[in-house]
């Protein structure tokens, strides 16, 4: 940066490439791309707008689906929902992180004495990923509390997360996997160069950085976990769709649904923008460090 | 506690539809297809008039008796012209409709389709049967048929979404659990409270456990047979279903369980009646229609037929 900034102080005297000349632009190259954004976005909506509200059932839909009273009338109910799955959702994501990464690790695992450990790892991520979701909460959350084991909880609720946990952990491994496999040999063979134990390595070189290279992906996979809590409902539990489903069988108005999705965008576009933010930062660390 | 049994219990919708067919016989006094004829010395003598339209094409006979004056299949705003298409749910469950074949004819609902359908003067292969969900069903939006009966309870705030028939029946309620559930041997509602309850979505029986029985955090299956699994695996311990369904249920589907006793009324569920797209004007003339073949005692047969067993229970009052 300092030779740069002194190769443009004294252009005369120095060789070497002449500094970039800064550019001028003329108002219509400033403000005509702008203009053209703004003119042809509003055009488009606008027109997506009226092709959709001069729909012959438009007042019908506006009714059933847009009815301000009816979401004031659902919200309390749909908004208690909705704390069961934040709370579900939370509550998941500590344990599938940390599971998530034991599982990664066994896999990850060379050696004969972890033949055990890698073939469970193995077993455990076909299994638990190659079942649909509702599936996995169907025979947890309605066949273990049927089992009635003796000091086991019989709560649906709590098998049912279980459930979700159990499947999630099977994409977080493998996302964590990918990420150990992606930190370069040497860095191993430089832990062993230093001395390090297998263990030392795996804590101290390879998941901290295996770890950094896949946030993003585990961010995405944290928001599709917070709108799969909603499969819940297949087993009674009280959550936000299954209120917004009861407002609606009750009324025929849909206009709980809409307060439903309202409340899963208020938490899950944050987080979208958050795993942008996160992208970007790595991505500028990087690029920093390569430069 | 009261023991009753349950062929009384049950034929006390029917006692009343008795009733209203005794009154009726005034100016109701025979079948329809010989009233279609009464009628045509009202109307001018049209020659090639057909027996069915003779009584309605005129539109002006009020006292006619059996047929429906302005609602021949000729003026009817149907779906398809000269057909009735008539929504129900995909598959569709016993009592209501047997075999999960309601062209059959053969169940409570469907049977009852096929009498209306003869009143309005409909051939029974005009009678067309379109599957759908509940979920289709209150939907907004055109419907595929002109009217839908799966045992759809009308209620106020429904009304404003769509249009209802007048009500053709109303089930008593059943408190369905198994024999060692905490339910059994109760008197009253207040025993009933802290139960473990759960219930089907869609269905008033919901309402029913938060409003009248006044139970908190009801689990609520997407279907039936999700909230019997839950009744037999212990995750919950009782439901209520309407009286038939119950009957049925114990006697096929889950004869684990048992209808520990019946329940006092819901005064805001006013009973079954058929679902209309709102503002539909069929709603007029599907009434005439249904009210001719309730006083005629047709509900009141097939309820016999398929809706009562003999079960002794419990009856609890309040």
């Amino acid at each position: 940066m300092s030779s740069e900034r002194a190769a443009s102080a004294e252009p005369a005297r120095r060789a070497g490439p002449r500094p970039p000349v800064k550019a001028t632009l003329t108002p219509r190259e400033r403000y005509l791309p702008l203009t053209i954004s703004v003119v042809s976005t509003v055009v488009v909506f606008g027109f997506a707008w009226r092709v959709i509200t001069s729909a012959e059932n438009w007042p019908l839909i506006q009714r059933q689906f847009f009815n301000v009273e009816a979401m004031r009338a659902s919200l309390p109910q749909v908004f208690s929902g909705f704390l069961v799955n934040m709370t579900v959702w939370v509550l998941a994501l500590v344990v599938i992180a940390v599971l998530g990464i034991v599982i990664a690790v066994f896999r990850s695992l060379t050696g004969p004495w972890a033949a055990p450990l890698r073939v469970f790892a193995v077993v455990y991520i076909d299994l638990l990923r190659g079942t649909p979701s509702i599936l996995l909460v169907l025979l947890f959350g309605l066949g273990v509390p049927a089992l009635q084991i003796p000091g086991l909880t019989s709560s649906r609720l709590f098998w049912g997360s279980v459930a979700l946990v159990l499947g999630y952990t099977a994409y977080t491994s493998e996302v964590y996997r990918s990420g150990i496999e992606a930190v370069p040999d040497g860095q191993r063979a430089a832990a062993k160069a230093l001395g390090l134990t297998q263990w030392q390595t795996l804590r101290y070189s390879i998941l901290p950085q295996a770890v950094r290279n896949v946030i993003p992906a585990l961010l995405n996979l944290a928001v599709a976990l917070q709108k799969d809590v909603a499969l819940l409902s297949v087993i009674g539990a009280r959550e936000a769709v299954r209120e917004a489903q009861i407002f609606t069988a009750r009324t025929f108005n849909f206009s709980s649904y809409i307060v439903a999705t309202v409340l899963f965008l208020l938490a899950t576009i944050p987080m979208a923008r958050l795993t942008d933010w996160v992208t970007r930062r790595d991505q500028e660390r990087r690029l920093q460090r390569t430069l | 506690m009261v023991r009753r049994n349950l062929r009384r219990s049950v034929a006390a919708a029917a006692a009343l539809a008795l009733i209203t067919a005794a009154c009726g016989d005034g100016d109701a006094d025979a079948p329809e297809v010989d009233s279609t004829e009464e009628t045509d010395d009202t109307g001018d003598d049209t020659a090639e008039e057909e027996e069915e339209d003779a009584a309605t094409e005129e539109g002006d006979g009020d006292e006619q008796a059996g047929g429906i004056p302005g609602c021949s299949v000729d003026e009817l705003a149907l779906f398809e012209p000269g057909q009735l298409t008539v929504g129900t749910g995909d598959p569709v469950f016993p009592p209501w409709m047997l075999n999960d074949d309601p062209a059959s004819g053969e169940g409570f609902e469907n049977g009852l389709v096929y009498e209306l359908a003869a009143e309005l003067g409909f051939e029974d292969d005009d009678v067309v049967w379109v599957g759908q969900s509940f979920e289709e069903a209150i939907a907004p939006g055109t419907k595929p048929y002109d009217f839908s009966i799966q045992q759809i309870s009308v209620t106020e705030e429904r009304e404003e979404i769509v249009d209802f028939s007048m009500v053709y029946y109303q089930p008593d309620k059943a408190l369905l659990a198994l024999p060692d559930s905490p339910v059994v041997g109760a008197t009253s509602l207040e025993e009933l409270v802290d139960a473990n309850w759960g219930a089907t979505l869609g269905t008033t029986d919901l309402d029913y456990i938060e409003s009248i029985i006044g139970a908190s955090d009801v689990a609520v299956f997407d279907d039936q047979a999700t909230t019997f699994q839950a009744l037999l695996g212990g995750n919950i311990d009782a439901t209520v279903i309407s009286f038939p369904t119950a009957l049925f249920a114990t006697a096929v589907q889950i004869p684990e369980a048992e209808i520990v006793a019946s329940l006092p009324a819901d005064p805001n569920d006013s009973g079954h009646g058929l679902l209309f797209e709102d503002g539909n004007p069929l709603v007029d003339c599907v009434d005439q229609g249904l009210e001719a073949v309730i006083e005629r005692g047709v509900v009141e047969e097939l309820v016999d037929e398929y809706l009562i067993g003999d079960a002794d229970v419990v009856e609890i009052t309040g």
